[in-house]
């Protein structure tokens, strides 16, 4: 109604992020293209080398080889294909992992965190060294709420020790840091176009050379036979566009963590009893899980909101139901801390100014919700 | 050459004239403009509940299923948004017999399902995948003109079977199916009847109550919408259960989780809403120029043989072999008109389409035989100059495969 006046800042940048331009130009380009990519005529083959383009942009963001790139409809299926196409019947994740690999495979074993969110590598290898079954380890990269990130690399080679497949979804961590396949030494990969600056509705299954999967999508045989369905041409392009754009402006994310830093920093100047999540660990350059003791998330985001700050209670796919974070019981926080903790998310467009207005409404809800001295008494 | 196809030709580095519709349609430019706010300041994620980024993305994908729904007589409700048709045919055949195995109704095993020959890869290859499992599937030839026997239908079916799969209508050869007939056996046998309608949406009325259709497949890219999106209809009343293929956030009701692409979801709405305001006066356009092209292909070549029923017809299809030639030979020919040998996803592949041979055609005929779709953006000068260079390129074919035999 009033948004021509109302201020707005966008610090949910872990949900979805707008698309960045380069990745605009080349999905309107495209979606002015007819023509399908399997098709022969002059119009398939150029779809076909749009397709091919945007494979070599994708595997250059991980480093890897175009012809493992399978291009899905997003991390979620990308996630699907690699835990349910394996064959291996027997499945270890972390307890923090993203709900599309949780939902994947229901049954799948456990791997517990430590209270930093760092998966306990003594419970895992005891797991791998107990059960000589064949295994598919998948750990992510950096965590969607928490933005704390994995030693990957360890995680991998003890898999990999025990002879176990090891899937990483990235799809949180890649374009914010530094992703290379061959450096985490993971097997299978899932990315997705719309965290980096891509279209929602494509991602990719990086698969290295020489491992088969069974394909969750029958028919035409696209994708080298391993995803079928007419390419998401539009969606592919972007991804690609998107893909280098990230790549090239990964130093963007220095800036952002000095942002992140501040606003840590002041809000726990303003609130001594205010907690980050995570903070002693390596984390992601934009995301901050900040607990508010005693005020629930849902009143945070509501009064944010009304301020005209979007952040969130925590990760934006369960449609509705507002329960506690599995990510930080699994942290072994307590029901009250989960319920009071706020996921603030920034971007490489985030300005000081944008930090400074949610600083202010923050402290204007904090000032609101913890009248002065309560906050004192409960301390 | 009349004038128009004259000048047609004349823009000899205009791109090729788009006679391959049935494997995709170009972006209708309404649906572009409808979708491009949500690709920049209309971003949010759909399912931000915190926010009001998150509460206009979602809003806009309501009205979009809203769409989607009326164009097939449907309940939004019972619209799931998915990547595309082929993972629609997916869930429905899998999902159907994944939830039927896991949820024997009364002890009474459903394991047994029915489809025809000349259906769509993913159609066929979900129903082999689910014989894997153990799933018994039956493939039923179709009739020479490509309908489907009802009577071999009823025959087929046994107090087992689950689920029987028709396409609406042929990607390859244009045929429409009697759907409120199949709808009808199915419905009074207890069985589900799923039918892909990625072909026929929005371009032939399609009404899942009349037709008593439980499961529908529809895509994005074949109705003037954008690719990497489609939708499967779940009937709700008497409701039908699947297992999804894809778990995760939950989204569409826990059918598909994923986060939903908002620009995307939003062009299929527009598509379907165009599909929906304009289906009568296209169809009608449409198959008044391919009866046009076909009489003009015809007259110029009196040997050309018709693949399929010309009655039961998608009216932007044309399917037809010409003897002698080979069709890859012609696509070379030809190249300023793009058409295929079949369905676009094997044309990679030079192999004769499988559904012809099941049609009972020769290996030679099926390999003379020429797809060519028409749309809404072709026009009546495209026609004259296709019809004219497609019959000079046979020609030229022929003289050369006459000197070459003569030689």
């Amino acid at each position: 109604m009033n948004s021509m006046i109302r201020r707005e800042t966008y610090l949910d940048w872990n949900a979805t992020v707008p698309v960045r331009p380069e990745a605009a130009a080349a999905i309107a380009a495209a979606l002015r293209d007819c023509g399908n990519a399997s098709s022969v005529h002059r119009w398939g083959r150029t779809a076909r080398q749009r397709i091919e383009g945007a494979r070599e942009a994708v595997a250059a963001l991980v480093g890897a080889d175009p012809d493992g790139v399978v291009f899905v409809s997003g991390g979620t299926e990308a996630n699907h294909l690699a835990l349910l196409g394996s064959g291996r019947k027997r499945v270890l994740v972390s307890a923090v992992e993203h709900s599309s690999v949780l939902q994947a495979v229901p049954d799948a074993e456990r791997i517990t965190v430590d209270r930093g969110g760092i998966v306990d590598f003594a419970q895992f290898e005891a797991k791998l060294a107990t059960d000589p079954r064949p295994t598919l380890v998948s750990v992510m990269l950096a965590n969607n709420e928490t933005g704390v990130i994995q030693p990957i690399a360890e995680v991998a080679a003890i898999a990999h020790r025990y002879g176990a497949l090891f899937h990483c979804d990235a799809v949180q961590a890649a374009g914010k840091i530094p992703a290379d396949v061959g450096a985490i030494g993971a097997d299978l990969v899932s990315l997705s176009a719309h965290k980096l600056g891509g279209p929602p509705g494509i991602g990719a299954l990086i698969i290295r050379s020489g491992l088969d999967l069974t394909p969750i999508l029958r028919g035409g045989g696209q994708e080298g036979g391993r995803r079928a369905g007419s390419e998401n041409l539009p969606g592919v392009a972007g991804f690609g566009a998107a893909a280098t754009a990230a790549v090239t402006n990964l130093v963007d994310y220095e800036r952002v963590t000095r942002l992140r830093d501040d606003l840590e920093a002041a809000v726990l100047a303003t609130a001594p009893e205010a907690v980050i999540i995570g903070s002693g660990a390596p984390r992601l350059p934009n995301t901050s899980a900040i607990v508010l003791p005693g005020v629930s998330a849902e009143t945070q985001v509501i009064a944010l909101d009304l301020d005209g700050v979007m952040v969130s209670a925590g990760a934006a796919c369960s449609s509705g139901k507002v329960g506690p974070s599995h990510v930080l019981q699994a942290m072994g926080a307590p029901p009250e801390i989960a319920g009071s903790t706020i996921r603030v998310s920034l971007g490489w467009n985030t300005t000081e100014a944008e930090i400074a207005h949610f600083l202010q409404a923050w402290t204007a809800m904090y000032r609101r919700v913890k009248p002065r001295g309560s906050a004192a008494r409960a301390a | 050459m009349s004038a128009t196809a004259a000048a047609v030709a004349q823009r000899s580095n205009a791109p090729p004239i788009y006679l391959d519709n049935q494997s995709s349609t170009p972006l209708d430019p309404r649906v572009l403009e409808a979708m491009l706010p949500y690709f920049t300041e209309q971003f949010g994620n759909p399912h931000s509940e915190s926010h009001v980024y998150g509460h206009n993305a979602m809003a806009a994908i309501e009205t979009a299923r809203g769409e989607v729904a009326r164009l097939i007589g449907a309940d939004p409700r019972e619209i799931v948004f998915t990547s595309g048709a082929t993972e629609s045919n997916n869930l429905a055949l899998k999902g159907a017999a994944h939830f039927a195995r896991a949820h024997p109704i009364g002890g009474k095993v459903r394991d047994r399902l029915i489809t025809l020959l000349t259906e769509h890869k993913c159609v066929l290859e979900s129903a082999t995948a689910l014989e894997r499992e153990g799933f018994a599937v039956t493939y039923l030839p179709a009739e020479p003109n490509g309908q489907i026997s009802l009577d071999r239908l009823a025959a087929a079916m046994t107090d087992r079977t689950l689920l029987v799969s028709v396409m609406a209508a042929h990607n390859e050869i244009g045929v429409i199916q009697p759907l409120a007939e199949i709808g009808a056996l199915c419905r009074s046998r207890g069985v589900l009847f799923h039918t892909d309608a990625a072909q026929a949406a929005g371009k032939i009325p399609l009404d899942v109550e009349a037709m008593r259709i439980d499961l529908m497949s529809i895509s994005g890219h074949k109705i003037y919408g954008p690719k990497g999106i489609g939708a499967l209809y779940v009937r709700r009343r008497p409701r039908v259960r699947l297992q999804p293929l894809i778990d995760g956030g939950g989204q569409e009701r826990g059918l598909r989780s994923g986060t939903l692409p908002t620009p995307l979801c939003v062009g299929l709405g527009r598509a379907a809403e165009l599909a929906r305001l304009e289906m009568a006066q296209e169809s009608e356009r449409v198959g008044r120029l391919r009866d046009c092209l076909y009489a003009n292909l015809r007259r110029r070549m009196p040997d050309l043989q018709l693949n399929g029923d010309l009655e039961h017809r998608l009216p932007g299809n044309l399917n037809f072999s010409v003897p002698g030639i080979t069709v890859e030979a012609l696509i070379e020919a030809c190249p300023r008109v793009a058409m295929s040998t079949g369905s676009a996803c094997t044309s990679a592949s030079v192999e004769p389409s499988y559904v012809l041979r099941a049609l009972g055609l020769s290996d030679d005929r099926a390999n003379a035989s020429i797809r060519l779709g028409l749309g809404r953006f072709t026009t009546a000068a495209e026609v004259d100059f296709a019809a004219e260079a497609i019959a000079a390129a046979v020609s030229r074919l022929r003289q050369a495969g006459a000197t070459f035999a003569a030689g």
